[in-house]
Formats: C-alpha cells, sequence, structure tokens
C-alpha cells in the first residue's frame, strides 16, 4: 500500500477501524481532539460503526465496558485529566477481565495542567491509575508509523489476554504529520468470546460480566488468575528496541518522542568521542527488565530521559538493581527537552564516571 | 393439573439475599414475567447496579453486566450500540441512580437510547446501611441525616420522573409503587410497557417505582408499605410522566 501523510491522532482512528473496531466512545479533550472528530466522520461511513460522544469521560469508558461485555471491539481516547475519571471503569474493565484499547494523549500535569507534551502519566499506566491488583499492557509508539502498527496490535493483544491496552502517546505524536503506510497484516489466531452477554440465544447457562467476589477465597482466586496472566504478559509480550548499547559507556533509557530526541544525541554525542546507546522500552508495561542485565557489565551508567520530573527511572533502577548508577534528567509541564539539554547532562555524568 | 403459579423462566432458582419484607424481591418478579410474556429471555442483558442489588446478576436467568456505581445507563448504551438486536435493562437503586449517577441517566436519556430503566426508589441507601438519599424525603431520619434531613444544609429531595418528563428523549416515563396489590398490578404493566416499547424501537424508557426498605427504615416489612404509601405517595405523586409511544 502507498504511503499516506497522517496526523497522529487520525492515524490511531484509522488504524483502530483497520483492526475492526467498529465502536468508539469518547469525549473532547485537547490534544486528543482529532481522534474523536475523526471518529465521528469514519464510523458512518463503516458497516455498522458506532460513534457515540459521551456526556464524559466517566459515561465513555463505561459504554466501553457495555460494548467490550458484548463482545465487539471498542475504543476510547482521552488525555491526562480525562484518563483520570477512567480510572474506576478501567479497574472495572480489568477486573472483569474484558478487552479494549484507551489511547491516551498525555498533556502536562498536575491538576488541568497545559495542553503541551508531557511523560507524567508514567505512574498512572504503569502502576495502575485505578484501584486493585490490575495492570494494563501499555505500548509507547515513538514514531505515528509505530502507533499504527501497535494500535492494530493492541486490539489483538486485548482479545488474546481480555485485558484492557493502552497507547500512550504525547501531544507531540498526536498532532505531527508523517508518512504512513497500513501494511497487510498477518491472520492472528484469536480466541472466541464465548463469554460475552450477546443476549443467551440457544445457550443453556447466562453469561455474566462481573468483577464482584464477596467470597475472600473466590477474590483471592480471581486475583491470582490475573496475576498468572500478568505473568504470562510479562513473559511473551516484552518489546523494546536497543539503539548502539554495544560498547556504550552511558546508556539512555527514553521512550516515545522522547527517544527520538535521544537518537539525535546519541549522534552529537558520536562527534564528541561518547559512546553512547538506547534501550527504549516500547512495552512500559511489561517494562523490558531482562535487557538491563545484558548491558550492566558493559555500561557505566544508565540515563533515564523523560518529560516528567522522573517515573520511569523508578523502572530503571529496578532493572538495573543497584549494580551501577542510575541517572536522570527531564523537562516537564509541557516542556520539550532539548538534545542540547540532554547532552550537557551527559557531558557531565561522563565526567563524573571517568 | 393445571398450573397456577410458578416461577417465571427469567428468573433463576435459588434464594435471595434480600431482607425478609423487602420488595426488590417483587420488582425482580415483575420484571421475569414481563420478560416470559414478551418471550424476551434470549434477547436480554440485564445491568446491575452497586446498591443492594448488586446480585442482581445471579438472581435473573439471562445474559448479565454488572456496572460500577451509578454507570448502569451508560454500561447498557454500551452494550445496546453494540448489539442493536438485544434487550438491554438496568436496575438500579436512588443513590446509584439520582445522586452519583445523575448525568448517565439524563444522557441517556437524552439520547433516546432505546434501553427499559427500572428505577427502584426506596429513599434510602440499603446497602451501605441507611445514609441519606438524595430521595430522602425532608425531616426523615438516616445515619447521615441523623436528625432528620434538614433542607438548609441537605436541600431537597430529587423528583427523576418529573425532571426526566420535561425532556424530549424518553418516550415513557411513569411511577409505580409495589406497596399493594393494585399497585403491584400496575407496575407489572408499567414495566412490561417499558420492555414492548424497546422491542418496537420507540426509545428510552424509565419505570420509577417506590419500594419499601424495611431493614433501614427500621420499621416492620407490613407497617412498611403503610409507611411507603402514608410518607413516599404525597411526595412522589404515582402516575404516568410521559408516554409518546401511545399508538394513536
Ligand atoms: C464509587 C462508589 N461510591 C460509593 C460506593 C458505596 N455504595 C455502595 S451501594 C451505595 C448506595 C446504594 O443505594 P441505592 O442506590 O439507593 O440502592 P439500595 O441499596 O437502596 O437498593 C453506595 C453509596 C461504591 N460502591 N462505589
Ligand atoms: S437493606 Fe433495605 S433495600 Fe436492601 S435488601 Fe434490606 S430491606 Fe431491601
Amino acid at each position: 500500500m502507498a504511503k499516506k501523510l497522517m496526523k497522529g491522532n487520525e492515524a490511531i482512528g484509522e488504524a483502530a477501524i483497520k483492526a475492526g473496531c467498529k465502536h468508539f466512545f469518547g469525549y473532547p479533550i485537547t490534544p486528543q481532539n482529532e481522534i474523536p472528530e475523526y471518529m465521528s466522520r469514519r464510523m458512518p461511513q463503516v458497516d455498522g460503526g458506532v460513534f457515540v460522544q459521551a456526556e464524559s469521560e466517566v459515561a465513555a469508558i463505561n459504554m466501553v465496558y457495555g460494548a467490550a461485555g458484548a463482545g465487539v471491539r471498542v475504543m476510547t481516547s482521552s488525555s491526562s485529566p480525562g484518563i483520570s475519571l477512567k480510572q474506576e471503569g478501567i479497574s472495572y474493565i480489568a477486573g472483569a477481565e474484558l478487552p479494549c484499547v484507551i489511547a491516551n494523549i498525555v498533556r502536562g500535569g498536575p491538576g488541568l495542567g497545559g495542553i503541551q507534551p508531557a511523560q507524567s502519566d508514567y505512574f498512572q499506566a504503569t502502576k495502575g491509575g485505578g484501584h486493585g491488583d490490575f495492570r494494563l499492557i501499555v505500548l509507547a509508539p515513538a514514531t505515528i508509523q509505530e502507533m499504527v502498527d501497535l494500535v492494530q496490535d493492541a486490539f489483538d493483544l486485548a482479545d488474546i489476554y481480555r485485558n484492557p491496552v493502552m497507547i500512550l502517546g504525547d501531544g507531540m505524536l498526536g498532532q505531527m504529520m508523517e508518512p504512513i503506510e497500513f501494511k497487510e497484516r498477518p491472520a492472528v489466531e484469536l480466541p472466541d468470546k464465548e463469554w460475552a452477554t450477546t443476549g443467551m440465544g440457544q445457550r443453556q447457562k447466562p453469561n455474566v460480566v462481573n468483577s464482584l467476589f464477596l467470597d475472600p477465597q473466590k477474590s483471592e482466586d480471581h486475583n491470582l488468575n490475573l496475576y498468572n496472566k500478568y505473568q504470562k504478559i510479562e513473559q511473551q509480550e516484552v518489546r523494546f528496541e536497543e539503539y548502539n548499547c554495544e560498547g556504550a559507556e552511558l546508556i539512555l533509557v527514553a521512550y516515545g518522542t522522547t527517544a527520538r530526541i535521544v537518537k539525535s544525541v546519541i549522534e552529537m554525542g558520536k562527534k564528541e568521542g561518547l559512546k553512547l546507546g538506547m534501550i527504549r522500552p516500547i512495552t512500559l508495561w511489561p517494562f523490558p527488565k531482562a535487557v538491563f542485565a545484558k548491558y550492566v557489565d558493559s555500561a557505566k551508567g544508565f540515563l533515564s530521559v523523560e518529560m516528567s520530573t522522573g517515573q520511569m527511572v523508578e523502572d530503571v533502577m529496578l532493572a538495573v538493581n543497584g549494580k551501577k548508577p542510575v541517572y536522570f534528567y527531564g523537562r516537564t509541564g509541557g516542556m520539550i527537552p532539548t538534545p542540547e539539554g540532554i547532552l550537557e547532562r551527559v557531558r557531565q555524568i561522563i565526567g563524573g564516571l571517568k | 393439573m393445571a398450573v397456577l403459579f410458578k416461577k417465571p423462566a427469567a428468573l433463576s432458582s435459588g434464594t435471595t439475599h434480600y431482607c425478609p419484607g423487602c420488595t426488590h424481591g417483587i420488582i425482580h418478579r415483575l420484571i421475569a414475567e414481563a420478560i416470559d410474556e414478551l418471550d424476551i429471555q434470549g434477547r436480554v442483558v440485564g445491568i446491575a447496579p452497586v446498591g443492594c442489588s448488586v446480585l442482581a446478576y445471579n438472581y435473573f436467568n439471562c445474559d448479565m453486566q454488572q456496572a460500577s456505581h451509578g454507570r448502569a445507563p451508560a454500561v447498557a448504551t454500551g452494550v445496546k450500540r453494540a448489539r442493536p438486536d438485544t434487550i438491554v435493562f438496568s436496575y438500579q437503586g436512588d443513590g446509584d441512580l439520582a445522586s452519583i449517577g445523575t448525568a448517565e441517566i439524563i444522557h441517556a436519556a437524552a439520547r433516546a437510547e432505546n434501553i427499559t430503566v427500572i428505577f427502584v426508589n426506596n429513599a434510602i441507601y440499603g446497602m451501605t446501611g441507611g445514609q441519606m438519599a438524595p430521595t430522602t424525603l425532608p425531616e426523615q431520619k438516616t445515619t447521615t441525616s441523623p436528625y432528620g434531613r434538614n433542607i438548609a444544609t441537605a436541600g431537597y429531595p430529587l423528583r427523576v420522573s418529573e425532571m426526566l418528563a420535561t425532556m424530549d428523549g424518553p418516550a415513557y416515563i411513569v411511577r409505580t409503587s409495589v406497596h399493594d396489590i393494585k399497585e403491584i398490578n400496575k407496575t407489572k404493566k408499567a414495566i412490561l410497557k417499558g420492555f414492548k416499547y424497546q422491542v418496537e424501537g420507540k426509545g428510552f424508557s424509565m419505570i420509577e417505582v417506590l419500594s419499601t426498605c424495611p431493614t433501614n427504615w427500621g420499621i416492620a416489612p407490613v407497617p412498611a408499605l403503610q409507611w411507603l404509601k402514608d410518607n413516599l405517595l404525597p411526595y412522589y405523586p404515582l402516575g404516568v410522566y410521559k408516554d409518546t409511544g401511545e399508538d394513536k
């Protein structure tokens, strides 16, 4: 298929439709408005397509719960404050083991924050922003092409594991335009949704979509089942990119937009004789812990670069497990780190390591 | 021998956890009878709320979803939009529908979602132990209005049927009660109509049913029926508030 120039947010919408998602429930918030706008335009052109502008993010996520429970591919999108409102619903969706895709085009916070790009919802996305012992699969694209591919993967992952999947982008990825291609995708074998509430029809036993377990033993059993599922996801679904890590003195760790900036920093560093590498987590959960073990002996340290005051850095520390120093550099509140700013921090660290 | 009385097929066997004399059980039965009479059991998806009827998914013999507190109309919307051939009902208490879920019920009604809402108004929070509800009467004592609901600080009760009847969206809005046989029969007819309208694609209906909570009112079951009649009926008049679906 020929390449097409598309804005990130619109590409998310089209990728979802290409993945067979015919149900979208959303609510306006900058910088993701182009997603519901695009869906409102496209869904009426899709056979059976449904677009509803909900009265709030709370209602939107509960519509997602209902539709996912009825067994269809369904998506919602929002940005930080709206994602906060969705948290109870996301927890219910995880508890009831329903598949769905949620896009968070992150903006600066806390509170109303700003509308510029940020990565300050990392904790919320990866540590369970809602209540209870659950995990979201969190995918962090760095380009619009990767976003398109990951959105389509997200629906498969959601169906395979009966789990909500979050696409964690930022305002920059949502707003910029890049050439993309909707690739032919290999057919994936997906489990039947025999649990869905579609009306009993000829079925003898009712299907029930539920996350309530009043008996603590049953509740523990349910939680352990979830835990086993999460373990399986951790074993099977980790994704990351490593760049120039072989022989790197300092390994930078970055995801999404920030990873693109870090790549330029690595090239700039080369000219000064700095040996820099990068680990770019693509799945923020499950976090790519194992790849750190590969370089923990050869590298002298790790530097987490984020658009926050330091969130992913905690996972980097856990992965490095005290074997080497872990540093942090970030800009926050909607400010984007500059290559010069990062390089300055790199020089400082390397100077100290010598 | 002719069978005069039997359990509706849409009701599952087994006992409920409702307190003795609670009228939630009667309302469940009326819904199940309506489902049987319309022969729609295989198409129904019910939405259970958070409240005493949270376990309704165990009591109805049809597909069910359990929704978060107040969001049943949004969940019902999701199901109905995903599967337009299903018959979707939500079953909600007054805390669920008239307090935390006011936005969801109003907007589901405004969108004229083709669903049937059963709104059980017992003027109190049953499940959490008898706190004040948005429907609690002025001067009514609850665990969070121990001196009686003080209008000056706690505001006025909400009359949801009257509110929704002012809107363009709904097809059928009615308030009924289950305090005696006559009213139970009327409630049955109203529920039947609500489901029938959905089957016919006429749109949103809400059947508000005045119900008792003997446990948290602190009144024995039979006097509780009388209390409902004496106290709730004057504040919440029974009757049809809107009916656009009647064939003219
Ligand atoms: C978000 C959230 N807030 C509060 C609660 C606690 N809670 C459970 S039931 C309930 C009130 C139920 O009262 P009502 O809807 O009137 O139904 P009833 O129990 O009287 O049938 C509340 C506040 C909850 N489960 N979830
Ligand atoms: S607490 Fe009240 S509403 Fe709940 S089951 Fe008991 S009597 Fe019924």
